[in-house]
């Protein structure tokens, strides 16, 4: 690949901080990309399959466009190396978005989890004073936008329609909630990013997410879980993750191991 | 993707109608003139039948064609590759929803092929009922089984039913987008590493069959084809498909020095035909019965996906809904 | 008895599906795939809206979500209008002979006055009329 050589300056101090970042948003939204993909062809009906589909994608473009900034900005390898030959350890996913993808309403629960916070993420990351990641937020905004259409219409229209319905949505809103609450694990040096108005600290987004959310639910005739009573599963961000990423690394990687040096 | 050229025997022994006489001349008066039936014209019921077999066929072949390429959506290598395969798989079911609301307007519910199709009752093509053992099938599929599929869908796109022309118009678009892509796999394949090159030759060697079968085998030119092609259901014959399939791709696989399991493949210079060897038609009449290495499985693989979303569907079900064909 | 199925396809793997004997037919109920809605898509601002086909959908609201990928996925797109196919009221086409002579009325067309001829007559005639 090409690169333009960078004429945006990072400061010395903001380097680590923002790779972090760009590692954490790139992983979470590769690995979650993935798992959607995986209902390509396989969902409750045409319509549905077809828009959960252009999720996925867009989900994996995302994962594309935050490697690239890592690529042109912080000398990480190109994306497709940086993404498909790192193990486990290396990654920086929340452990929302490993989990297989179970039954529709598993993860359609857990799109709505993510596209929450990645939607606040990239409203608050538009306005961002490290320009290039400012410029990439706003683009990744329009499409996140129509993922919460899709998230609040079906979980809004689920929600209301059956008490069988509702409470097997409930359910598993209550067994993902500590999940969803790892994704705003704090990284270690945020504090820095939030004194330069380049992204702030995960509690932030945090307090917003769950704001929102409570609104979704209530509307739905669902309700949000109590984050005080809940225990975040935090991890995933220092590379410790469950039991389902290697695998999911071996069989993304498969076809592009057997040479990765080669043009596929 | 599809061919669906093939008209099993039975069928193209029917009787064609016992329609009055008089509505019926009016109506192959408006086809012949180049005009296109709508929904609710009056049409002769075996056109009717007819249509809705081969629309429905086609849109079983869309969904469950979804199926074998989809076997390698999570392991494409590289961004560029996984996006392009998910955006592929995604216009397969796409078309399937084109195709089914296409032939919804002839009166038949998409329940109903539902039904059909996984209780085994509709066929769909052939060649879906093989695996997709490598990446490279991935490549053969995308570029020579989407590249046949064309050839039978610009035919098709010319035929008499307006909506079946509509829908097959936006699908030859986007199908192009397929081999463009399926092309560009086949061609990095081919120019690759020495391993990539001999994937590549190994899948051309499975699915050469299974790309034979694809237009079905030579018409039986009895007077219910002829009057299907009269009506324009039925747009080219199977060879005349075959015969331009060939005439397009072979040189394109054999520029890059590949070669095609088929000691008697070649051009007569003089009557300017392809020429082969019998592809082994009895094989494709024991897949169409349901003896093909992947029926079983695909079959319960859309079945699945139906019965493991029904909550979904049966949630969201109005109380007051019916069923209104559509418009167009 | 039912045999479990080992396939290319890792996902389906994880289905963890099983071959049924015959007899296990599964039949989706009438309205199972839900109502249609007629989707019109406008390409550009100042476009005119057209009818570009169907979705199946529970509610206005999911028809516009389905409607967006399915027929904006690709291009540009401005808008796109969702309407209940029972809403729709549509003329029969057996009623085409009721615009059978529209084009021959020419009385409503811009094509059907012509008074060039006239105009030229009458300067000729005016040109002799003033010459001495």
């Amino acid at each position: 690949m090409n690169l333009p050589l960078n004429s945006v300056p990072i400061e010395e101090t903001h380097l680590e901080p923002l790779r972090h970042l760009l590692t954490a948003l790139a992983d979470d939204h590769l690995i979650l990309g993935h798992r959607h993909s995986e209902w390509t062809g396989l969902g409750p009906i045409l319509e549905e399959d077809i828009a959960f589909s252009s999720i996925a994608q867009d989900q994996m473009g995302h994962a594309l466009g935050f490697y690239t900034l890592l690529h042109e900005y912080f000398g990480t390898p190109d994306p497709d190396i940086h993404a498909f030959t790192r193990n486990e350890a290396a990654f920086s996913c929340c452990q929302l978005v490993e989990w297989p993808i179970g039954e529709y309403d598993f993860s359609l629960v857990r799109h709505l989890f993510f596209d929450l916070a990645a939607g606040l993420r990239m409203e608050t990351l538009s306005h961002s004073s490290f320009k290039p990641l400012a410029q990439l937020a706003t683009k990744i905004r329009g499409e996140v936008k129509y993922h919460m259409f899709h998230a609040k219409t079906m979980v809004g229209q689920l929600g209301n329609s059956s008490e069988t319905v509702r409470s097997r949505l409930q359910t598993t809103i209550n067994r993902q909630f500590g999940l969803a609450l790892g994704m705003f694990e704090s990284r270690p040096d945020e504090q820095i990013l939030d004194d330069a108005n380049i992204a702030p600290i995960e509690a932030k987004w945090r307090e917003r997410w769950l704001e929102a959310l409570h609104t979704i639910l209530e509307s739905a005739g669902l309700h949000l879980p109590d984050p005080d009573r809940t225990e975040p599963v935090y991890g995933g961000r220092k590379g410790y993750h469950t039991e389902f990423l290697q695998p999911l690394l071996t069989e993304m990687t498969e076809v592009f191991r057997l040479d990765p040096q080669a043009e596929w | 993707m599809y061919g669906g050229g093939y008209i099993p025997k039975e069928e193209s022994r029917k009787t064609v109608s016992n329609d009055d006489p008089e509505m019926l001349a009016t109506f192959e008066e408006r086809v012949t003139r180049g005009e296109k039936v709508e929904p609710r014209d009056w049409m002769p019921a075996e056109y009717r039948r007819q249509l809705i077999r081969m629309i429905e066929q086609h849109a079983h072949s869309e969904i469950i064609g979804a199926l074998p390429e989809g076997t390698w959506i999570t392991r494409a290598p590289g961004f560029r590759r996984k996006l392009a395969l998910m955006a592929k798989v995604q216009d397969e079911v796409g078309h399937a929803q084109l195709l089914y609301s296409a032939a919804e307007t002839l009166g038949k519910s998409r329940e109903a092929m539902t039904n059909d199709l996984i209780n085994g009752k509709s066929k769909y093509s052939n060649v879906f009922n093989y695996p997709a053992k490598t990446w490279a099938d991935v490549a053969v599929i995308g570029f020579l089984i989407d590249a046949a599929a064309i050839v039978n869908q610009v035919a098709n796109s010319k035929g008499s039913y307006g909506p079946y022309c509509r829908a097959l118009e936006r699908i030859c678009y986007e199908e192009s987008f397929h081999l463009k892509q399926g092309h560009s796999v086949f061609v990095y394949l081919a120019t690759g590493t020495p391993l990539q090159r001999s994937m590549l030759q190994d899948a051309l060697n499975r699915w050469w069959k299974p790309i034979m079968h694809f237009f079905g085998p030579s018409d039986e030119m009895s007077e219910h084809t002829l009057t299907l092609m009269k009506w324009k259901v039925k747009m080219a014959t199977n060879d005349d498909m075959r015969q331009q399939f060939l005439s397009l791709y072979v040189p394109k696989i054999q520029e890059l020095g590949l070669t095609l399991p088929d000691a008697e493949l070649r051009k007569d210079p003089e009557s300017g035909k392809w020429l082969f060897g019998d592809p082994d038609w009895a094989e494709f009449f024991a897949v169409i019965r349901g003896n093909g290495p992947c029926n079983a499985e695909r079959l319960a693989v859309r079945k699945a996906a139906e019965v493991n979303g029904a909550w979904v569907r049966q949630a969201l079900r109005q109380a007051d809904a019916q069923y209104v064909t559509p418009l167009a | 008895m039912s045999v479990e199925i080992r396939s290319l396809d890792p996902r389906v793997n994880r289905l963890g599906l099983h071959i049924h004997e015959p007899g296990a037919a599964d039949t989706l109920p009438p309205h199972d795939h839900w109502g249609t809605y007629q989707v019109f898509h406008q390409k550009k601002r100042g476009d005119r809206h057209g009818a570009v086909g169907i979705v199946h959908a529970p509610s206005p609201e999911l028809a516009m979500v389905y409607a967006k990928e399915q027929f904006g996925r690709r291009g540009e797109t401005a808008n796109l209008w969702v309407v209940d196919t029972r809403h729709v009221l549509a003329l029969d086409y057996g009623d085409q002979d009721m615009f059978a002579t529209t084009p021959e009325k020419s009385y409503r067309d811009p094509g059907g006055y012509k008074v060039n001829d006239k105009i030229d007559e009458y300067r000729e005639k005016m040109s002799h009329e003033l010459t001495p």
